[in-house]
């Protein structure tokens, strides 16, 4: 993980179900990551859910989380993806 | 949701720009300096040259990956460029530099590069005995290696056109594209030649590390045609030019920010400088990921006809001004790029007649860089191919910008045919070219002096 902050995007996107919230917060949970904030939607029919979650006292590398949470996708027919603050302060924020 | 500080719209549009409008950085460039790897035997200086790159670039591919994954963004290619050869290896006392081409291109193939660029000499206003002994190595160093690219400084602004050069660089293109001819000229496309250089472009095949570079640096070349594109459609319906632009200005703004991005991290984590990001509308054969297609959905049917100069021009001035914000170091060519071959709107332009080579030159007039992946016939001689450079250099000297010119006579190929290139460097018709002759001006020689910097009309 860079320098600087340690929070992390994950996003959930697909099909709505039962368990997606658990089935996330379980591995970020088993990795020791903390989830700051979750915000869930629905936008041109599909669920978005996005949390940020902060990866100071992780028990993992942040490659290894990612590849928990896309197999876990991959598991639920989703789109879990985790990708470092930075990439939308960059786009989105001056 | 104070802690999120995004919106979800603004989570989704970034995950949208790279899942499905194509929107990645195009390169990470090591610029590496390799002035001190002069010998007075030329394997020495080979034998340097190999070991310099392998030491300095052997974690570029891994940091960029490594990257990628963090931010989940494509980062397509990994490059290096070096100190033009003809600098380096003019202290040796062979004048056969194939040997310097190949130690780069297995140094290219050890770290992992796709391609790298710099087997270069700037002869804008003469040439030295290193310079013309890297000029003759050309051919043979592009047909017999994979990775390298060559460039060829014959002009610029301040010192007007070298015509002896350009003369020379119509026989060494000619040349290439035969001792390609089993790859339809392929060694051509690894070939540019240049008006007013940049030293620090991040594209190939025009890369080189300048001299007023340091050491080593890293230098990010973004793209997103696809990205601008949709943007352009989804919000540019009944919206005045002015208004368009604008839109393209944000697009940039956001795009030119990743670039700006991955250059800092890749910066840090390498222990390089940050040089630049060159924000460049850079298309490929993709379907989506054209810049043919933007003019397009600008309201103009298809590129190549009347109005496309004035709608490229605006495109190229917004991007720049958007991505000029976005940036603390905006550098390289910076604008768009308009190859043939590379860009699917181009190349059914070319295929239909509407795009011809002189609407092209016209708009290589208002856009970043030049004539560039154009297939001409395998007859085209040297004099006309140096003709062709010749007015690109001038439009570009004249200008006061970078032109360039990346032409392919494709062996043993007339109008109609196709050469195909395959991956990145796409396939083109063959486009038919002026037949009467400019050799009597081209063997004139000499340099065409450097134009007046004032009474701009």
């Amino acid at each position: 993980m860079s320098e600087g902050s340690k929070r992390v995007i994950v996003t959930v996107i697909g099909e709505d179900r039962i368990g997606i919230i658990a089935a996330v917060s379980r591995i970020l949970a088993d990795a020791e990551v903390n989830i700051v904030d979750i915000s869930q939607t629905i936008m041109q029919e599909f669920f978005v859910m996005i949390m940020m979650a902060d990866m100071k006292r992780a028990s993992l590398p942040f490659e290894e989380l990612k590849r928990h949470l896309n197999a876990k996708g991959e598991e639920l027919g989703l789109r879990i993806d985790a990708q470092h603050e930075d990439v939308f302060r960059f786009m989105h924020r001056v | 949701m104070r802690n999120l500080r995004f919106a979800p719209e603004e989570i989704i549009e970034t995950i949208k720009m790279v899942q499905t409008e194509q929107l990645d950085i195009r390169t990470i460039t090591m610029g590496i300096s390799l002035r001190d790897c002069c010998h007075p035997q030329l394997a020495a200086v080979a034998a340097k040259v190999y070991e310099k790159i392998c030491r300095v670039a052997s974690r570029l591919v891994a940091v960029g990956e490594e990257i990628e994954r963090e931010y989940g963004i494509p980062i397509v290619n990994k490059r290096i460029s070096v100190t033009p050869i003809a600098l380096v290896a003019e202290s040796a006392d062979s004048d056969d530099y194939v040997l310097v081409a190949q130690a780069l291109d297995r140094a290219a193939r050890e770290v992992g590069v796709n391609f790298i660029g710099g087997f270069s000499a700037l002869v804008q206003k003469g040439m030295t005995r290193g310079d013309a002994a890297l000029i003759e190595s050309i051919p043979a160093a592009l047909a017999g290696t994979e990775r390298v690219c060559a460039s060829v400084n014959v002009a610029s602004t301040k010192a007007g056109i070298n015509m002896d050069a350009v003369a020379r660089m119509g026989r060494v293109v000619v040349d290439a594209a035969q001792r390609s001819r089993d790859r339809d000229g392929l060694a051509c496309a690894k070939l540019v030649i240049f008006c007013n250089a940049v030293e620090d472009n991040p594209f190939m095949a025009g890369a080189f590390h300048g001299i007023g570079e340091p050491e080593c640096v890293i230098n990010v070349g973004v793209s997103g045609p696809g990205v601008v594109l949709r943007a352009v459609e989804r919000e540019g319906t009944g919206l005045d030019l002015g208004d368009l632009a604008s839109v393209i200005k944000r697009t940039a703004f956001k795009i030119t920010r990743m670039g700006e991005l991955v250059g800092r991290a890749a910066s840090a984590r390498l222990g390089a400088p940050f040089g630049i990001v060159d924000l460049s509308l850079a298309p490929t054969p993709a379907q989506g990921d054209s810049v043919a297609r933007i003019i397009e959905a600008m309201g103009i049917e298809r590129i190549g006809t009347h109005g496309s100069t004035a709608a490229l021009a605006m495109l190229n001035d917004a991007v720049k001004k958007g991505g000029a914000m976005a940036s603390s170091h905006v550098g390289g060519l910076s604008g768009a790029f308009i190859p043939v071959s590379e860009d699917i709107g181009m190349i059914e332009a070319a295929a239909a007649g509407t795009l011809t080579f002189d609407k092209l030159e016209a708009m290589t007039c208002v856009c970043s860089v030049g004539l560039d992946m154009i297939a001409v016939p395998g007859d085209t001689s040297a004099e006309t191919i140096a003709a062709i450079i010749a007015d690109e250099a001038a439009i570009g000297m004249v200008n006061r910008k970078t032109t360039a010119v990346r032409v392919i006579p494709a062996p043993g190929k007339g109008v109609g045919d196709w050469v195909e290139f395959g991956g990145l460097l796409g396939r083109a018709p063959v486009m038919p070219i002026h037949t009467e002759s400019a050799a009597a001006f081209v063997r004139r020689g000499g340099r065409i002096p450097a134009p007046l910097q004032a009474l701009n009309n």
